[in-house]
Formats: C-alpha cells, sequence, structure tokens
C-alpha cells in the first residue's frame, strides 16, 4: 500500500496502534551476541510449541535487535509485564509458555538476579544494567521486528517525518538541529547541523546524503546494532536530512562483514519505497528522496568520509585532502553530507520531541546520548546507552558491572583503535566529547575496551599500532612509514630489545604523525601510544631498562617456573604442556625445564595450586 | 629549484607570507603563491605537470588561524584571503625532517632523497634502513595516466605492503614500454658511491671528515691547523 499524503500514514498507525495490548508477546533478540548463542534455536522452539498448543494467533513471536545485555544471552522479553528472561535453552522453552503465557506465572530460575541483593529481577528495566542507561536510541531495538515497518509506525516511526514534511521548512529543521547541539557520532564530534546547513547552502542541483555503517573499530557494534534492530530509524533520519539540505539521493555505506544489517536495511529500504516513505512525491508532499545500499569491503580506512566516497565512487577508498570540504565537493565532486548511523538514528528524536529537551541531556558541549560497546575485561559485556557526562566509574562499575575474577581496573582504552587509554586515576571523568579529548582519548564511534590488572600497557598499544598499520591506506607517507616504524619500535620493545632513546624516537613521530599525516586515521594513530607513554611510562621503562614486563604478558620478558613448595605433584601441567618441558613424579614436586618452555601459558592456567609462577 | 612562471590572471587576494604581505591569484595552490614569491620549500611528489596528490607530505606550511596553528600541505590547500603562512617554522622543519629520515630509511639508494636530506640538514637516521626501491610517491602512476593516457600502472595492497605494479601483477598490453615512469622517478638515479657509501645517510661530501694524513705510516701532517683534526697548532707535534 502506497500512502500518498501524511493523514493516510496516520490512519495506518492508527490501525496498527488499535491492536490488543494485553495480547502475549515473546521478543527474543536477535542481536550478534545472542545470535551467537543460538538464539534463533530458542524462537523457533517458540514458534513450534506455540503451534503444538494451538496457540497460533494468540501470542506474536518476534525476533528482535539486540537488547544490549550480550552477557545474558539468549534473551526474552515477555510482553505485556516486561518480563526479561536470559540465558534462555531451547529445554526451557515449553515451561515459559505453559508458566508464563498460559498460566502468567514467573519463572524466577530464568529471571536476572541481582548481585547485591541476590533477589531475582522481574521486569528488565529493574536490572542495574539497564536502569542506570538512558536507552533512546536502543530503547526500540527490544519492541520492534526489525523486518516490520508496523512495529515501527507503532512505537511513533516517521511521526518525525511527518512533521518535517507537513510543517517545517527546511531551515526551521536545520535550525532544530542545530539547538539541539547534536554531534556526529562518528567520532570526528562535528556539530550536525552546521555540516548539514553548509550543504544546503551550497548551490547545486545535486546533493548526496551518505550514511557511514562502516563500523570497523575491534569490538565496537553499535551501528550495527542500529542497523540490524532498528533499519526505519536511520532512514528517517536520512530522509529528514535530504529534505533539509535538498537532496534527492543517499547511500547507505555498510560493511560487507554485517550481512544481516546489509539485509535489514535493504528490506527497510523496499519497504519504505512500498509505503511511499521513500520515492517520489513522499506523502505527497512532492519531495522525492531515494536510498541505495553499497557494500563496503571492509577496509576500515573507508569509515574516513572522504575515502567512502572514493569507494562509493568505485575507486580505491584512499582519503584525500579535505580543505575542500565534503559538503562543497564530496561524492562526484557533488556536495555532500555524510553521518554515522548513530547521528541519523537521533534525528527523529530531536524532531519529535523539541531541541530543547535533546538539549536537556548531556553535558555543555556534549548533548544527548551516546551508545558505547562495552567489552574486554568486564563483567556485564554488551551495547550500553549513557547520557554524555555519565562518569567512567558508573559506566564500568554500576552498568558493567566491575571486574571480573575480582582483578584490579587499570585502564579503559576508549574511540576505537585509535583512541586512547584511560587510567585508574581518570575513572572519575565524565565521558563527553572534549573531556576524553583532553585526557589524550576520544569519543570515537564509542568502543570502549576495559582493561584489568593482567594487561600489558605496551602491548596494548603495541596491538593497536599493528592495527592501524595494517589498514592504512598508505597513501601518505606519515601514516605509512610513521606506523611502520612505530610498531617496530614497539614490538622491540616487547620483546626486550627496547633502547631508552627509543621513548623520545616514539614521541618525535606521534608528533609528526599528528600534524602531518592526510587523514584522520594517521592524525589520531599515535593517541594508544601517547596516552599509554603518558599515564604508564614506568611499565615502558620496566620493559626497557629492567627487561621485565610487570603485567606478566610480554612473552620474551617472563619466565615461568615451578614453586616446589606449592606443587602438589598432581600432573596435571605435565599432562596439559605441549612442549615436554615439565617433568616430575606422581605426588613429588614437578620442575619446569625453561629450555624448553615455550610460554604458552597452560601450565599456569591450568594448575589449581597456584604452584606455576610467572615472572 | 621549480618555479612558479604562471601569469596570474582574474582578482588577486592577499595573505601573509613568512610575515610580508603578498598577493596571489586564487586559483592557485599555495605551493605555487610560495614558488612564485620565490620561496623554495622541498616538494618530492609534486609535479607542475601532473595534478598534486599530497602524499609526500614534505612542503608542510604552517597556517596561523587564531590562536592555534596547524600545518597543511601547500600543494593541495587553495589560497585564500587572510591566510597567516609560515614556510619555516620549527615546527614545519621538525616535521619534514622526521618526514624526510623516514624516506631515507626506506629508500637509502635514491641520490634525490639524499640531496634533500643533505638540504633540510638531516643528521641522523634512527631507523633500520630497509633498502627498497620505491617510495610510493606516485609520480609514475600519475605520469602514465595523466601525460601518456595508458594507465598501465597503479597501487595495490594497503599500508606498509603498498606497492606499484600492473594490473593483476602481470604484463600488461596497456603498457607501451615509453619509460615515462622511470623518467619521472625520483628514486631510479642512485646516490654517488662516495665515502661512506655503506651509511644510510649519504651527505659524504658535507658531513665526513677528511681522511687524517697521520694514519697512513711515513706522512706527516703539514696542515695547521689540522682540518681533519680541528686542533689548533699546540696540537701538532
Amino acid at each position: 500500500m502506497k500512502l500518498t499524503s501524511i493523514n493516510e500514514l496516520e490512519e495506518l498507525r492508527r490501525v496498527i496502534s488499535s491492536k490488543d495490548p494485553d495480547k502475549p508477546c515473546i521478543a527474543v533478540c536477535g542481536g550478534p551476541g545472542c545470535l551467537a548463542k543460538q538464539c534463533l534455536n530458542v524462537r523457533d522452539a517458540f514458534i513450534n510449541e506455540v503451534s503444538a498448543r494451538g496457540l497460533s494467533g494468540k501470542v506474536d513471536i518476534k525476533t528482535t535487535g539486540c537488547h544490549g545485555y550480550c552477557e545474558l544471552g539468549p534473551i526474552a522479553l515477555i510482553y505485556p509485564q516486561g518480563i526479561f528472561y536470559q540465558r534462555l535453552a531451547v529445554d526451557d522453552v515449553a515451561e515459559v509458555i505453559e508458566e508464563t503465557i498460559v498460566n502468567e506465572n514467573i519463572l524466577n530460575r530464568l529471571l536476572y538476579t541481582d548481585e547485591k541483593t541476590r533477589k531475582p529481577i522481574k521486569n528488565g528495566n529493574d536490572i542495574p544494567f539497564y536502569n542506570k542507561q538512558m536507552q533512546l536510541i536502543l530503547g526500540n531495538n527490544s519492541r520492534i521486528d526489525p523486518h516490520s515497518p508496523e512495529d515501527y509506525l507503532a512505537v511513533g516511526g516517521y511521526t518525525a517525518l511527518a512533521k518535517v514534511l507537513g510543517s517545517m521548512k527546511p531551515e526551521n529543521v536545520i535550525g532544530e538541529v542545530k539547538k539541539s547541539g547534536l554531534r556526529g557520532r562518528g567520532g570526528g564530534g562535528f556539530p550536525t547541523g552546521r555540516k548539514w546547513e553548509s550543504t544546503r547552502n551550497t548551490q547545486d542541483d545535486i546533493k548526496y546524503v551518505i550514511c557511514n555503517a562502516d563500523e570497523g573499530d575491534p569490538g565496537a557494534f553499535m551501528d550495527r546494532s542500529i542497523l540490524e534492530g532498528n533499519p526505519h530509524s536511520v532512514l528517517e533520519g536520512m530522509i529528514i536530512c535530504a529534505y533539509a539540505i535538498g537532496s534527492n539521493e543517499g547511500y547507505v555505506y555498510v560493511r560487507n562483514e554485517y550481512p544481516l544489517a546489509v539485509s535489514n536495511i535493504k528490506t527497510a529500504i523496499k519497504q519504505a519505497r512500498e509505503l511511499g516513505l521513500l520515492g517520489e512525491d513522499i506523502l505527497g508532499s512532492g519531495f522525492t528522496f531515494d536510498v541505495k545500499v553499497n557494500r563496503g569491503g571492509g577496509a576500515f580506512i573507508c569509515g574516513e568520509s572522504t575515502a567512502l566516497m572514493a569507494s562509493l565512487e568505485g575507486k580505491p577508498g584512499e582519503p584525500r585532502a579535505k580543505y575542500i570540504h565534503t559538503s562543497d565537493k564530496g561524492l562526484w565532486d557533488k556536495p555532500s553530507n555524510l553521518n554515522n548511523v548513530e547521528t541519523f538514528a537521533n534525528i527523529p528524536l530531536i524532531i519529535n520531541k523539541g531541541a530543547e529537551w535533546y538539549a536537556g541531556i548531556g553535558t555543555e558541549s556534549s548533548k544527548g546520548t551516546k551508545v558505547f560497546s562495552l567489552v574486554g575485561k568486564i563483567n556485564n559485556t554488551g551495547l550500553v546507552e549513557v547520557p554524555m557526562g555519565m562518569r567512567l566509574r558508573e559506566i564500568i562499575y554500576d552498568i558493567g558491572g566491575g571486574i571480573p575474577g575480582g582483578k584490579a581496573f587499570k585502564a579503559v582504552q576508549t574511540g576505537g583503535p585509535s583512541g586512547g587509554c584511560i587510567p585508574e586515576s581518570l575513572i572519575d571523568l565524565p565521558v563527553d566529547y572534549d573531556r576524553l579529548m583532553e585526557a589524550g582519548s576520544m569519543m570515537g564511534s564509542g568502543g570502549m575496551i576495559v582493561m584489568d590488572e593482567d594487561t600489558c600497557m605496551v602491548d596494548v598499544a603495541n596491538y593497536f599500532t599493528h592495527f592501524l598499520q595494517e589498514e592504512s591506506c598508505g597513501k601518505c607517507v606519515p601514516c605509512r612509514e610513521g606506523l611502520f616504524q612505530m610498531g617496530g619500535i614497539l614490538t622491540r620493545i616487547t620483546e626486550g630489545r627496547g633502547r631508552m632513546e627509543d621513548l623520545a624516537l616514539i614521541k618525535d613521530l606521534a608528533g609528526m604523525l599528528g600534524d602531518a599525516s592526510l587523514c584522520g586515521l594517521g592524525k589520531t594513530a599515535a593517541n594508544p601510544v601517547l596516552s599509554t607513554l603518558k599515564y604508564f611510562e614506568d611499565e615502558y621503562l620496566a620493559h626497557i631498562s629492567d627487561g621485565k614486563c610487570p603485567a606478566g604478558v610480554c612473552k620474551n620478558l617472563i619466565t615461568y617456573g615451578i614453586n616446589p613448595g606449592n606443587c602438589t605433584g598432581c600432573g596435571l601441567c605435565l599432562k596439559k604442556c605441549p612442549a615436554g618441558a615439565i617433568t616430575g613424579e606422581r605426588k613429588q614436586p614437578h620442575t619446569l625445564n625453561t629450555g624448553n618452555c615455550i610460554k604458552c601459558g597452560i601450565c599456569y592456567d591450568v594448575c589449581r595450586f597456584s604452584a606455576v609462577v610467572k615472572e | 629549484m621549480p618555479g612558479n612562471t604562471q601569469k596570474p590572471n582574474g582578482n588577486m587576494v592577499t595573505f601573509l607570507l613568512n610575515g610580508a604581505e603578498v598577493q596571489a591569484d586564487p586559483n592557485w595552490s599555495l605551493l605555487e603563491a610560495i614558488q612564485f614569491y620565490g620561496i623554495d620549500i622541498p616538494t618530492l611528489c609534486h609535479n607542475e605537470g601532473l595534478t598534486p596528490y599530497g602524499v609526500c607530505r614534505l612542503c608542510v606550511v604552517e597556517i596561523e588561524n587564531g590562536t592555534r596553528a596547524k600545518l597543511v600541505i601547500s600543494c593541495m590547500h587553495p589560497v585564500t584571503g587572510g591566510l597567516k603562512v609560515r614556510t619555516h617554522s620549527n615546527r614545519v622543519i621538525k616535521t619534514r625532517k622526521m618526514i624526510m629520515e623516514l624516506l631515507i630509511a626506506r629508500c637509502p639508494g635514491s641520490k634525490k632523497l639524499q640531496d634533500m636530506a643533505s638540504r633540510l640538514e638531516l643528521k641522523e637516521v634512527r631507523f633500520e634502513p630497509l633498502n627498497d626501491d620505491c617510495i610510493l610517491c606516485g609520480l609514475c602512476v600519475r605520469m602514465c595516466d595523466e601525460q601518456m593516457a595508458a594507465r598501465a600502472i597503479g597501487f595495490a595492497g594497503r599500508g606498509a605492503d603498498r606497492y606499484i605494479t600492473t594490473p593483476f601483477d602481470i604484463n600488461s598490453e596497456e603498457c607501451r614500454k615509453c619509460g615515462a615512469c622511470m623518467y619521472i622517478c625520483p628514486v631510479c638515479e642512485l646516490r654517488c658511491q662516495g665515502p661512506q657509501a655503506e651509511t644510510t645517510l649519504c651527505s659524504g661530501c658535507i658531513n665526513t671528515e677528511p681522511v687524517c694524513a697521520q694514519n697512513f705510516d711515513d706522512a706527516m701532517c703539514f696542515m695547521v691547523p689540522c682540518l681533519s683534526c680541528v686542533k689548533g697548532p699546540d696540537d701538532v707535534k
């Protein structure tokens, strides 16, 4: 059905919303974390069980986008009560249907148990992981089936578009976005309204709207979850942007490693076209806009705006100098407005609830919420959405649940591979664009990698530098040669061959990288090294002058041994050692021959008596 | 030194070049304007006959913007009125030297690079020499495409693995063996094999000390003061 006016859209929404609100619905999370934990089997079991009991049509079962709490997957929410069941298995399904759907009882064993009170929590929103969050963008993920435009309409989808087309001039839309203080969520943090305005002010018949969904940071999956879970919200943001800047053509550049995101956004585009929300004369307003999906080939650098545009043009994904902005000459030398997935997803909110409301959330310089992917050495791995300005401590301890195994927190790396490591001493830092920058890191796209006391910071810097070295396009000398040499120096230090002069050389290289690199990748590439050198210089010195790795990570600098006092002679390490380096009689203390030892650490991990020592 | 011999046309814009108020054609690049005023700044991937590529980053200049200053590459930055440009500030020179150091480490055998390093007064290369034979400036690729209209070679690979090759790494029929790529290559001309040819950094004629005659049997030094030992007359016995 093609909608030809705003009234028809509202009529359709009224019909959809008039469905029975008490009808039970099981929303199984189909995000990447839960998919990996076989959530689709659970969903199929639900479908089979429901039809076996003749309840088809009486219970809705949907697969939604990511709910965020990946640690507890597979997750299902039972509506209308909002019961949060976690770690579901296929075997639990029959009981859930029997008890919760038919008899309306709650299964305590499937509920989340509070860490402190040891009491089960029924409602998802009461779980500490969720109740500290402010899920403006992700909140709808658990309510809607990404393949159903009706679900999106039922939660108020496309009302912002109707408002914009019905009652706002493009200038007013831009004014509203400017007033909201929204800044680009892709990493740079450029004010979105100003970007839109400069693209609008260029005189050209053809302009492009581009959505950057080329999320390449290790351990980051914010954009993926939005695109997989709520693709229509991104589309709505793009259409509003197109209307505001005067564009008729848009692209979604999404990486091919996200097959579900590719397929969901394609489906959403098709559905929006069928509904008349994309294409010619949208909702009878006379405004025309359509979107194409372009799949990226997996190069990290293609997340950079000019490299992305080059890639869209079919050229190698390499950045160019941006002295002439892409808002003047971007894709095919036409004015182009590129924003990140999350930025577009914020737009409908701003239009619906108003710029003042949005500007009321967050800090002086950073408004709204930000989605972070909380990964690494943290209890509650997952996606969290918090208002800007929340302190790192709250994110890591209150939402993230702290560090597993009672280990001490050491640092958190924010902003993806070219972000910096923030140490324990700055854990009360409010998270916003400028404060992170002052601390030597950055907001980036919102990756948060938590590290515990067993992490070697030199090793971390080495890892990220090598990642960036491999992902550098190699076009400009500072980034290609500078990162190559920087990686070499860091490897040398982790292998115990470092020299004191290396530290000065690293700083020289880092300064040159920031000053002279062509694009953002090179300019920020030194952040991991500089921040670790600033906050953990003692670790560098320990590697170089003492030949020790304090965290016991760098293989060349550690030796394993067996403390005969603790060794019971159980023989487990002897059995597991792949190098045959451990010898000994049963019930007698074993010995480790360091000459044969390959330092794999298996003996250390398997020993139950702390008899294997690492120094 | 390559100069800018273009005649300015159209409306001129005024900007500050190393403190002096100058005028330039707004269609020029900053590099062209700087060269027009006779200031020598190093360039490597730039050639007047080819489109600017902006990868060697040696032509960086410092632009003052309010209280902050940033480095830009002059070959691609447009000339706009009111710019405040410094071509040889400490920050610029430090950056150029660091880039040169990296380039020399990659290709110590190139005469052009060694000469440029001498002019930048680079005294030390702190990296292991790699003895490669390409610095990926892209001159040959642009030459082949823009002047020879052949497009027989291009870049492949990424990051430190980037290299220049024919399509699919096989002999290309597009290549007419014209040799333009070799003509324009800044690395094909090898450095002189003079004294200290073994070192990463050449500058032999500038940096090395003359041989001290006393090191040879039966030879006596009559140079007073000795230029080699840089000793005073009293030291010469």
